[in-house]
C-alpha cells in the first residue's frame, strides 16, 4: 500500500501545483502509515524530480518514452494506472488542473475508484473510507465527500494547503516504462500555442482582474502594469470577455475559470454572484470600485472606493517602490 | 453524423445557495433550474454541426422527471429527440455509467457535454464516459470542427491551447467560446412538444462517493477601506498586514 502522486511537468520543470500535491500526498501517507511515491511523465530535469524529496516524496517513477512528450489522456492514464498497480496505491493524488482532472476521471473509471475534485483539506480517515472537504456550487459552498471504494483519487485545489518543504533528502528517481499502443496516442496535439511572457492565470499566486469599469481595452495597461509590478497574472470579468476586450481564457467566474490565488485584486468589477463564485476561494480579496454600493465590497478584505483611473496609477507606483 | 449531447439540470447561476437545516440537501425552494451553461455550448455546437453536415442530435439527461422542462428546452433549441435515464444523479460514476450504456446502443460519432456542471463541479463525467467506451476524450475543448471521419479541435491548456485531430468517435467536453448559445423561438417551442422523449430505466451501478454534508463559507469579517487619496497604503497593508505580496 502507498500513496501515489501524479507529478505534472511543463517546460522541463515540476509545476508548483504538483509540489502542493506532493506535500499533500506525503501528509496523507503519514496518516496512513505508508510512504508517498511520485509518477512523472515526459521531459523533466532529474534535479527537479530529486527535489521532490523535500516535499516528502521518497521515490519517483519516471516514464520518458518519446511519444509521451505531449499530454494525451489515454496514454498518460495507462502510465499512471501501471504505476498505481506497481506501488499498490490505495490513494492517488493529482492537482486540480486540466491535465490532472483529465487523468483523474479516466483513472477513476479504469480502477473503479472513488474520485473527488476541488479538494481543499486533508482527509479524515475512518477505517477503509476517507472523508474529504471540497468546494461545490462553483465555490459558493463546501461539501464533505466520503470516498468508499478500495482506491481513492483526490484532485487537490491550488493554494488549498500550506506547503512547508522539509529536510534535504533527495527523492530516488527510477526509470519506468509502460507498454503503450498507437491507439493510446489518438488525440496527440498537432500544434501547441502558448501565451508567452505572462504569469499563468491558473498557477498565479496574485491575480489582477479588470471589469467594465476600465471603460475600454485601451485602458488595460493599468491592469497589466499593476500585474507586472506585483508579479501577478491578469484576468477579467465575463462582460469584458463577452465584448472581446480580453480573450475568453482570462474570464474568471462561475462559467469561466475558477481560481484560488493568495491575492485577488478586482478593479472596476461590481461583483455579480457569478463572478464571486469563481474567485471567492482567494485568500485575500481587494476591491477597487467607484460605487460604494458595489456588492463585491461585502466579499472583500480590503477596499478602495474611488476612480480606478486615479487609484490604480498610485498602486502601480507603490508596488514598483516595493523591495522585491 | 449522429451526436449525443448530455445535459444536466443545475440551479440558475444567480442562485444564492442554502441548505436544509441538517445540511444534507440543497434548499431548492424558489430555485430555478436551468440547462448547465457549459452543456449549452455543447448543445449549440452539436446543432450547428447537424445543420452544416446533416445527421441528428439526441439529448440525454440522467435525472428524475423534474428535469423534463429543460429537456424540452433543448428540443426547442433544435435537438431532434431526447432520452431521460430515470435515476437520481447522486455520483459522477453512476451518471457516466448511464451515459456509456446509452452510447453503446447506437453508433454515435460524437458524445458532447460541458466541461463541468456548475453545481458539483466534478469535471469527471466526460473522462469516465470516454474510459468506459474506450474512446479518446478531448477536454476541455474551445473549438470543434468535423470533416469526414476526423474531428479537429482546440483544447485549452494552462496558458494556451493545443490543436488536436482525432478520428471519430470521440468524447468532447465544451466551454466557451465553442458556440453562442441560442434562445428557443416560438416555432421551436411548438415543435419540441411533439419530439420524442424516451424514458429509460437505469443500468445497475454503484456510487463510489457520497456527499455527507454541505457547509457555507465563513462570512468575511468586513472590508477595511482605504482612503483613495492614499491608495498606495494598500500596497504596504498587503505586504505587512495580509502578507500576500
Amino acid at each position: 500500500m502507498s500513496v501515489l502522486v501524479f507529478i505534472e511537468c511543463a517546460d522541463g520543470k515540476v509545476k508548483k501545483s504538483s509540489l502542493e500535491a506532493a506535500f499533500y500526498g506525503n501528509q496523507v501517507a503519514t496518516q496512513l502509515g505508508t510512504s508517498a511515491v511520485g509518477v512523472a511523465i515526459g521531459e523533466v530535469a532529474a534535479d527537479e524530480l530529486k527535489n521532490l524529496g523535500q516535499y516528502g516524496i521518497t521515490k519517483v517513477l519516471h516514464d520518458t518514452e518519446a511519444r509521451l512528450k505531449d499530454y494525451v489522456s489515454q496514454a498518460y492514464v495507462k502510465v499512471v494506472a501501471a504505476a498505481a498497480e506497481k506501488e499498490s496505491a490505495s490513494v492517488i493524488v493529482l492537482s486540480n488542473t486540466n491535465i490532472g482532472t483529465g487523468i483523474g476521471a479516466r483513472l477513476a473509471a479504469r480502477l473503479q475508484a472513488s474520485y473527488a475534485t476541488n479538494v481543499v483539506a486533508l482527509p479524515e480517515i475512518s477505517g477503509e473510507t476517507l472523508k474529504v472537504k471540497k468546494t461545490v456550487f462553483s465555490g459558493k459552498a463546501f461539501a464533505d465527500e466520503v470516498l468508499t471504494a478500495a482506491t481513492k483519487i483526490i484532485a487537490l485545489k491550488k493554494n488549498a494547503i500550506e506547503v512547508a518543504p522539509t529536510g534535504s533528502a533527495e527523492a530516488g528517481v527510477e526509470p519506468f516504462t509502460t507498454p503503450l499502443t498507437d491507439a493510446d496516442f489518438s488525440g496527440t496535439p498537432q500544434e501547441t500555442i502558448r501565451a508567452t511572457g505572462d504569469v499563468l492565470l491558473t498557477e498565479a499566486d496574485i491575480v489582477v482582474s479588470g471589469g467594465r469599469g476600465l471603460r475600454g481595452p485601451e485602458n488595460w495597461h493599468l491592469i497589466e502594469d499593476l500585474a507586472k509590478a506585483l508579479g501577478a497574472a491578469t484576468a477579467c470579468s465575463k462582460p469584458v470577455a463577452d465584448v472581446e476586450w480580453r480573450p475568453h481564457h482570462e474570464h474568471v467566474g462561475q462559467t469561466g475559470i475558477t481560481i484560488s490565488p493568495n491575492l485577488y485584486i478586482a478593479v472596476g468589477i461590481s461583483g455579480a454572484i457569478q463572478h464571486l463564485a469563481g474567485v471567492n476561494s482567494s485568500k485575500v480579496i481587494v476591491v477597487i470600485n467607484k460605487d460604494p454600493e458595489a456588492p463585491f465590497f461585502k466579499a472583500a478584505d480590503y477596499g478602495i472606493v474611488g476612480d480606478v483611473f486615479e487609484v490604480v496609477p498610485k498602486l502601480i507606483e507603490a508596488a514598483k517602490a516595493l523591495e522585491k | 453524423m449522429k451526436i449525443l449531447v448530455c445535459i444536466s439540470n443545475v440551479p440558475d447561476t444567480t442562485t444564492k445557495i442554502s441548505f436544509s437545516s441538517d445540511n444534507k440537501e440543497l434548499n431548492t425552494a424558489g430555485v430555478q433550474f436551468v440547462i448547465n451553461p457549459y452543456d449549452e455550448y455543447a448543445l449549440t455546437r452539436a446543432i450547428e454541426l447537424k445543420e452544416s453536415l446533416g445527421g441528428s442530435v439526441t439529448v440525454l439527461n440522467v435525472g428524475l422527471a423534474d428535469t423534463e422542462a429543460n429537456i424540452r428546452k433543448a428540443l426547442a433549441i433544435g435537438a431532434d429527440d431526447a432520452i431521460r435515464v430515470n435515476v437520481k444523479p447522486t455520483d459522477s460514476f453512476l451518471v457516466a455509467q448511464q451515459i456509456a450504456a446509452i452510447a453503446k446502443q447506437e453508433a454515435y460519432d460524437l458524445v458532447l457535454m460541458g466541461k463541468e456542471s456548475v453545481d458539483y463541479n466534478g469535471f469527471q463525467v466526460h473522462g469516465m464516459v470516454a474510459e468506459l467506451l474506450g474512446w479518446p476524450a478531448i477536454v476541455p475543448a474551445i473549438k470543434l470542427d468535423v470533416a469526414g471521419t476526423t474531428a479537429t479541435l482546440e483544447r485549452e491548456i494552462e496558458g494556451g491551447k493545443e490543436i488536436v485531430q482525432v478520428a471519430l468517435p470521440v468524447v468532447v467536453s465544451c466551454q466557451q467560446p465553442m458556440s453562442e448559445p441560442r434562445i428557443p423561438n416560438m416555432r421551436g417551442i411548438m415543435t419540441a412538444r411533439t419530439k420524442p422523449l424516451k424514458v429509460v430505466e437505469p443500468v445497475s451501478s454503484e456510487a463510489k462517493t457520497k456527499t455527507e454534508a454541505y457547509a457555507l463559507p465563513e462570512k468575511k469579517s468586513g472590508v477595511k477601506l482605504i482612503d483613495p487619496a492614499n491608495a498606495g497604503e494598500l500596497i504596504s497593508l498587503l505586504r505587512n498586514e495580509a502578507k500576500v505580496i
